[in-house]
């Protein structure tokens, strides 16, 4: 079951020293990984790891780098494919891509990279101002 | 609610009426869907979980898809009840465990079920008898649409439809046919099937019981990727490798009609006899005897019972179906000897369940 696979996955990442046998780079990566917090549900990606599950759909987001090699695993794919629901998808693709930037916002100024960090700002007011444009005001509230 | 009158019958499914029904006992397509902007069930609190349930209730209530819905709270039910539920394979065990916010909706003829809460916020399932994949995903699909145009769904362009565990994520279907392949056990040729099917990334499971040694030679094949391929991708793998398995099993039947008649015959004639008369019984030595019989209908060697009447006998001799048909709780050396005395009367109505 998800839980088994999962810690199978995960567990691996527990002892640094033996990093050879690991995928490329994700000793490393998981370790500075186990502190990542979903500002949504609280849950922290070491959790994650003990569990098997996630918190909430917002961890994917937030989590999204190390969720990758890990979908890899288990899917051999990355990608979805098939069926997307049918309500605003423009405005759904563009919810996703902004959200991921403010993570990259938030990783950008708490790393000092303050040039990247403002390219990123720009970036994510125009994609603001166009969401607002484009998008009629939605049945449902975000 | 009152469950008692589910003990007088049977799913729909069940009714051995579908597609290559002798050998293709169900086919079941189950989605996993999320709410977005809320935690998942196990992440969640009382109070949230009662809101998820609370807002589905309402989209259940205005009959998507023209389907007539019942709704249980499995905290309302008694645990004999939520037992009946996992023996007729509306809810998962794990379902069946008491929590705030958990229940299931299902329709009368049991071939649609959604719980609410269990892994996922929702978890729907549309099961068919015979091979009918095609039909069980155009209703899942289109009660999927039904429920989407009432609620928002977690989903990202990248992952697709978000689900508490990475394994379901992307598609989050889980495509599945039940396979009775007595033959193939007696030859011992199902080994070979194991392997063909773990080639093409499918999961083998018994059914009622632990990994590979399945009681009453009943196997369950479904998809274990959920992400990267489509659901008609997922759908056609099993759809494409079902006709292979099933014309294995008729050859080796065929060929050990032709072969070992004589101690087929027996063999089939014995379990009947048993199951006729045998005074104490448990739901294992069941399983194998109706597993016996079922092929022996099949192949015509028994003629004075019907396959809806065996798939029947499977479900009703599950241990919470004879407490509940008892209207009492049994132990498990009463409960043998119920469900002998259930069995034999059963059988000698021709079929049909005993008056109570």
């Amino acid at each position: 079951m998800c839980e088994s696979c999962a810690k199978d996955y995960l567990h691996q990442s527990s002892s640094p020293k033996s990093s050879g046998s690991l995928p490329e780079g994700l000793s490393e990566a998981t370790e500075e990984a186990d502190d990542l917090v979903c500002p949504e549900c609280g849950i922290t990606f070491k959790e994650f790891r003990a569990h098997g599950r996630l918190g909430c759909p917002n961890d994917y987001l937030v989590f999204q780098s190390e969720l990758v090699p890990l979908l890899e695993n288990i899917h051999n794919e990355t990608q979805h494919v098939g069926k997307v629901p049918k309500r605003a998808p423009n405005a759904s693709q563009r919810q996703y891509r902004l959200v991921k930037l403010r993570t990259r916002l938030r990783a950008a100024v708490e790393e000092e990279m303050y040039e990247e960090a403002a390219r990123l700002r720009d970036e994510i007011q125009t994609l603001e101002r166009e969401l607002e444009g484009e998008t009629a005001p939605s049945p449902f509230e975000e | 609610m009152d469950l008692d009158g589910l003990t007088h019958t049977s799913g729909e499914w069940l009714k051995g009426t579908g597609p290559e029904a002798d050998i293709v006992m169900s086919s079941r397509v189950r989605l996993a869907r999320n709410l977005a902007r809320f935690p998942f069930p196990t992440r969640a609190d009382d109070s949230i979980r009662r809101e998820i349930e609370h807002l589905l209730r309402e989209q259940f209530e205005r009959r998507p898809a023209g389907l007539k819905l019942n709704y249980v709270h499995v905290g309302d039910l008694e645990t004999l009840d939520r037992q009946l539920l996992v023996e007729r394979q509306l809810i998962s065990r794990e379902h069946s465990q008491d929590q705030i916010g958990r229940g299931v909706a299902f329709n009368d003829e049991e071939c649609i079920s959604l719980m609410v809460n269990e892994e996922d916020h929702l978890r729907m399932q549309v099961i068919h008898s015979g091979f009918s994949l095609d039909e069980c995903w155009r209703q899942m699909d289109k009660l999927d649409d039904a429920l989407e145009s009432g609620v928002t769904y977690a989903f990202n362009e990248q992952f697709g439809y978000l689900t508490a565990c990475p394994t379901n994520a992307g598609t989050g279907i889980r495509v599945s046919v039940m396979l009775h392949l007595p033959a193939l056990v007696l030859t011992k040729e199902i080994s070979k099937v194991f392997q063909a099917l773990q080639k093409i990334g499918l999961a083998v499971r018994g059914l009622y019981g632990e990994g590979s040694q399945a009681m009453g030679d009943f196997y369950q094949i479904s998809n274990q990727v959920t992400l990267g391929k489509s659901e008609d991708e997922l759908i056609k793998t099993i759809h494409d490798v079902v006709p292979n398995i099933i014309s294995y099993e008729r050859r080796v039947r065929l060929a050990l009609v032709k072969e070992n008649r004589q101690s087929l015959h027996d063999q089939v004639s014995r379990a009947y006899g048993i199951l006729k008369t045998a005074q104490t019984i448990s739901s294992e030595e069941t399983m194998h005897l109706l597993s016996s019989v079922r092929l022996g209908i099949n192949l015509g060697l028994i003629d004075d019972l019907e396959i809806p009447a065996i798939n029947s006998l499977f479900i009703h001799t599950q241990p919470a179906h004879l407490q509940k048909i008892r209207h009492q709780r049994l132990e498990s050396a009463e409960r043998n000897i119920v469900r002998a005395s259930y069995i034999r009367t059963y059988l000698a109505n021709g079929g049909a369940a005993p008056e109570n």
